[in-house]
C-alpha cells in the first residue's frame, strides 16, 4: 500500500497555517506526530511517500525530528508495520540537513528529488550504492540479474541487497527484489 | 550608589571585553550606568551583548545614549531602542525609531524565546536577505540558504539550552580594517545559563571533575557537539553551523562564562581559545560570512 504524505500540509495541520519552512524540533516533532498518526491505522507493509514540494527552508533539527526519528522509531520497531519510506519533490537545500542527520544515527533512505532520478541518501559504501542503483535501473529484479546489471559478484550482491533491506530502501520479495522508487512511480 | 561603565568607542566583540571586565568588579545588586556617550559604531554582537546585561543583574541598569546622532538614529534603526526602553533606564536623547528599513539591517534586534520566534526570523531573513547577500556579497543561492538555516539554530540554542530569552540581530557591512571587504554577521546572545552549566545539567559528574570549566565545556558543544540530552540526533545545529562557516570561508565565536571559543579563518588572527576571561552568564555567539572573491 503506497501512501502520500504532501509534508507542506502536514506542517500547516499541525503547526501553523502560516509556516512554510520546517525549522525548529517542536515544529518537526508535531509534523512527525502527524505523520505518525496518520499512518497509525495502516498494517501490512506500507510504503509512505513523503512530499517536500511544499516546504521551503529545512533546517539539521527539524530534518533529525522528522526524517530521522520516524526511521529510528519503525527500525526500533514501535510500529507493527513492514514500513518503508520515500522522500519525494526534494530540493538541494533540504538534502544537506538530510543527509547530516541520517549519517548522524547511521540510517539510509531513498529520495526523488524534484528534477532527477532517485537517490540514496545517508550511510552507504560504494557497493552498496552500485547494487541499489542497479536494483533502481532494473525496478524487480533477483541477485543474478542485478550483479550482472552492477558488474559486482552474485555473492557480494547478495551480502549488500540483505544490508539495504535492513535499512529498508529497498523491499524482498519472495523471489526477487523492488525498488522504492519503481514502487513510487506505479 | 551607581557605577558607571564606560563603553568604549568601538563596541564589538573584542571592545565588549572591556564592558565585562568592568562589570566584573560590580556587584550584581549595584546599580550601573552605561555610559555611551562616546560610542560611535556598534555591531550586532555590541547591540544584543548590550541587552543581556540589564538580564543579568539584580539592581537596575541605565544606559547614557550615545551624543552622536549618527550612531544613535543607527541604534534606532537596528532596533536596540525599542528592546533597550524596556530593560534600561534611558539617559540622553533616544531618537524615534524609523520605519522604513534600512538595507545594512538584515535583521533588527529582534527577542527569541519560542519556538515561534525562530520561524518569525527565520521568514523575515529570508525576505530580506536574499538580494543583498547575492548582489553585495557574491553569495549564490544555496549559501542564502544555508545562511537561514544557520541562523536558524543559532536561535534554537536560546530556545532549547539557555533557560530565558535572547536576541538575534543580523547586518551586513564592508569590515575594511581586517578584511577589506563586506561581511555578513549574525549575532545571537543571551544571559541565560550558559554552555557549562547546560551541559552539566545532562551529566552531573562533569560538575564534579577538577578539569571541568567553561572552555572545556566550549570544546565539547562547538567542536565535538555534546548536548546535555542523551539523544545522539542532539548537537547537529552546531555542527550545522560550523559546517556552513568552514564552506563559506566564515568565522565562528562563542563566548560563555570566563572563556571563548573561535574557528577562526585564514583572513582572521583570533584566538582559537581563550580562556579566564571576566565572568559573564550566557551565551554570546557570532557568525561572520565574508564577501566572496572572484564570482
Amino acid at each position: 500500500m503506497i501512501t502520500h504524505i504532501d509534508l507542506g500540509a502536514m506542517l500547516r495541520r499541525t503547526v501553523c497555517e502560516l509556516y512554510s519552512d520546517l525549522v525548529t524540533r517542536p515544529t518537526g516533532a508535531a509534523v512527525r506526530t502527524g505523520i505518525e498518526q496518520q499512518l497509525g491505522e495502516l498494517a501490512g507493509r506500507t510504503l509512505t511517500v513523503i512530499d517536500f514540494s511544499r516546504v521551503g527552508l529545512l533546517d539539521f533539527s527539524c530534518a533529525d525530528e522528522i526524517v530521522a526519528k520516524l526511521l529510528v522509531r519503525c527500525r526500533e520497531n514501535e510500529t507493527p508495520r513492514d514500513a518503508y519510506f520515500l522522500l519525494s519533490g526534494i530540493r538541494d537545500v533540504h538534502i544537506e540537513p538530510i543527509e547530516a542527520v541520517l549519517e548522524r544515527r547511521a540510517l539510509s533512505i531513498v529520495a526523488r528529488p524534484a528534477a532527477g532520478m532517485p537517490d540514496l541518501l545517508g550511510v552507504a559504501d560504494e557497493a552498496e550504492r552500485a547494487i541499489w542503483a542497479a536494483l533502481d535501473r532494473l525496478e524487480r529484479a533477483n541477485v543474478p540479474e542485478i550483479a550482472l546489471e552492477s558488474g559486482i559478484a552474485p555473492a557480494l550482491v547478495a551480502q549488500g541487497l540483505d544490508r539495504l533491506c535492513g535499512r529498508r530502501v529497498i523491499m524482498r520479495e519472495t523471489d526477487a527484489f523492488l525498488a522504492l522508487g519503481a514502487m513510487a512511480r506505479t | 550608589m551607581t557605577t558607571v561603565i564606560n563603553l568604549p568607542p568601538s563596541l564589538d566583540a573584542r571592545q565588549f571585553e572591556l564592558v565585562y571586565a568592568q562589570l566584573a568588579d560590580v556587584p550584581e545588586d549595584a546599580r550601573v550606568l552605561l555610559d555611551a556617550r562616546h560610542t560611535r559604531w556598534a555591531s550586532p554582537f555590541g547591540l544584543t551583548a548590550l541587552l543581556t546585561i540589564p538580564q543579568s543583574r539584580e539592581a537596575p541598569s541605565g544606559l547614557y545614549v550615545p551624543d552622536a546622532d549618527d550612531t544613535s538614529s543607527y541604534w534606532a534603526r537596528a532596533g536596540f531602542f525599542r528592546q533597550a526602553e524596556g530593560l534600561f533606564e534611558m539617559h540622553g536623547h533616544v531618537p524615534r525609531p524609523r520605519t522604513s528599513g534600512d538595507s545594512d539591517v538584515l535583521l533588527e534586534i529582534t527577542p527569541v524565546t519560542r519556538s515561534d520566534d525562530v520561524h518569525d526570523v527565520v521568514s523575515r531573513i529570508q525576505e530580506r536577505s536574499q538580494a543583498i547577500l547575492s548582489k553585495e556579497l557574491n553569495l549564490d543561492v544555496r549559501a542564502t540558504m544555508g545562511f537561514a538555516m544557520t541562523l536558524s539554530e543559532a536561535c534554537q540554542n536560546i530556545v532549547e539550552h539557555a533557560g530565558r530569552g535572547g536576541w538575534v540581530a543580523v547586518q551586513t557591512y564592508t569590515w575594511k580594517q581586517r578584511l577589506g571587504r563586506r561581511v555578513v554577521v549574525i549575532a545571537v546572545c543571551d544571559a541565560g545559563i550558559g554552555f557549562r552549566r547546560s551541559l552539566e545539567s545532562g551529566n552531573s559528574a562533569r560538575a564534579r571533575s577538577d578539569r571541568w570549566d567553561d572552555g572545556m565545556a566550549l570544546e565539547e558543544a562547538v567542536i565535538r557537539g555534546v548536548t546535555r540530552f542523551r539523544d545522539p540526533g542532539r548537537g547537529q545545529g552546531l555542527a550545522g553551523i560550523r559546517r556552513y562557516i568552514g564552506r563559506w570561508d566564515g568565522k565562528l565565536s562563542v563566548r560563555s562564562g570566563t572563556a571563548r571559543i573561535s574557528i577562526v579563518p585564514s583572513w582572521d588572527d583570533d584566538f582559537p581559545l581563550e580562556e579566564g576571561l571576566p565572568n559573564f552568564p550566557g551565551a554570546q555567539m557570532q557568525i561572520t560570512i565574508p564577501e566572496r572573491l572572484g564570482k
